[in-house]
């Protein structure tokens, strides 16, 4: 019933919106042995992962929930940024804002690349933000970001030091790497957790914050 | 016959049609995806007539839609990107610049450029695929530059 830690078991959701991106993230995912699920759209994906309206980042339980219809478990999902309807950054966050869905870790993909718009990404809980078009380069970089989260609880560290790092299989430590991009994520992922946001938030075209300590308010 | 199917492919890229992108498609490719590349690139002609029509009616609207032309020029743009397709990006690139200044007259102008390179691209495309079926199949039909 558990995984192992087998290259062929781990499924990955790609959205994208263009056909012909959507034939290559699939072939460059299977070529590295992953089982990939393709969506046109952020709204579908939603779909597929088995999210609900009611799911907020209330409970701790990180095990599926009788609501959640999630079959098929989704290791990663990777998603374009500029899709029409909702954004990759729109679905992340609804993502990030799930019960059951926030420790499905999610890559972006943009053609543009605007820091701002990478940052803005990151800080919502992204693992990683590739520059289109993609390659086999990157699609290496997903496998650490997937283990990750096979281990991860939702009491993740609030407090940015490091622990040492554990290989063992243990479920309620946290597993960490030595990755440099994580010691930011830890920060923002903590923020994240104690924060209570609306949905109906909409599309802010600009997220203004303060930093990234402490609860983060947000103003209706 | 290799050879010059060799040569072929090498020009396209020696006169910057293509880009290490088309290089990456190839990598792709293999026993069990013997042809993927053709595949994508045949998606990428389905998808740009479709994008090119809604680019052209969009050219007709008066005032211009300036927004909604950079729109259908991103998504253009990405998936020439996509497969490599350099002189068309190139152009489409300009386009968007062209729609950021709100410059009809310029969007016009680059707009057939953007069709006149994909309709070379296109044309040199279909050449290389037949002559590489002509040239008969090998364990791989595409080598690394």
């Amino acid at each position: 019933m558990g995984m192992a830690a087998a290259d062929s078991e781990f499924h990955v959701l790609a959205v994208d919106d263009s056909l012909i991106d959507r034939k290559l993230v699939e072939r460059l995912l299977k070529t590295s042995s992953f089982q990939v699920t393709t969506v046109d759209s952020g709204s579908k994906a939603l779909e597929f992962l088995g999210w609900h309206e009611d799911d907020r980042s209330n409970s701790n339980e990180t095990s599926v929930s009788p609501k959640n219809h999630q079959e098929v478990e989704v290791n990663l999902v990777i998603t374009d940024y500029c899709m029409p309807g909702m954004t990759g950054y729109d679905l992340l966050k609804k993502m990030k804002e799930s019960s059951s869905l926030r420790n499905i870790p999610v890559v972006i993909m943009s053609s543009e690349n605007v820091p701002s718009r990478i940052t803005r990404c990151l800080e919502e809980g992204a693992e990683d933000f590739f520059l289109k078009p993609m390659k086999l380069s990157d699609v290496n970089k997903l496998m650490p970001h997937m283990m990750k989260t096979k281990y991860k609880e939702d009491n993740i560290i609030e407090k940015p030091e490091k622990q040492e790092k554990q290989e063992s299989n243990k479920e309620e430590t946290t597993q960490e790497s030595d990755d440099v991009q994580l010691s930011l994520q830890e920060q923002l992922n903590g923020n994240n957790n104690n924060k209570r946001k609306s949905i109906d938030d909409g599309l802010p075209p600009v997220r203004t914050r303060p930093r990234y300590n402490g609860l983060t308010v947000m103003s209706n | 016959m290799q050879r010059q199917l060799a040569n072929m492919k090498q020009s396209l890229f020696d006169q910057g049609y293509l880009d290490e992108q088309f290089i990456q498609l190839e990598e792709l490719q293999d026993d069990t995806n013997p042809n993927f590349v053709e595949e994508v690139v045949t998606l990428y002609y389905r998808d740009s007539v479709r994008l090119i029509q809604n680019i052209e009616h969009a050219l007709d609207k008066n005032p211009l839609d300036f927004a909604k032309l950079d729109s259908h020029m991103h998504q253009f743009k990405g998936s020439s990107s996509s497969i490599g397709a350099r002189k068309v990006k190139i152009e489409c690139t300009q386009f968007r610049e062209y729609c950021r200044a709100g410059n009809g007259e310029g969007c016009k102008r680059t707009f057939q450029q953007v069709k006149k390179e994909y309709a070379t691209l296109k044309k040199k495309l279909e050449a290389y695929f037949q002559f590489a079926r002509q040239a008969g199949p090998v364990e791989k039909a595409c080598r690394p530059k």
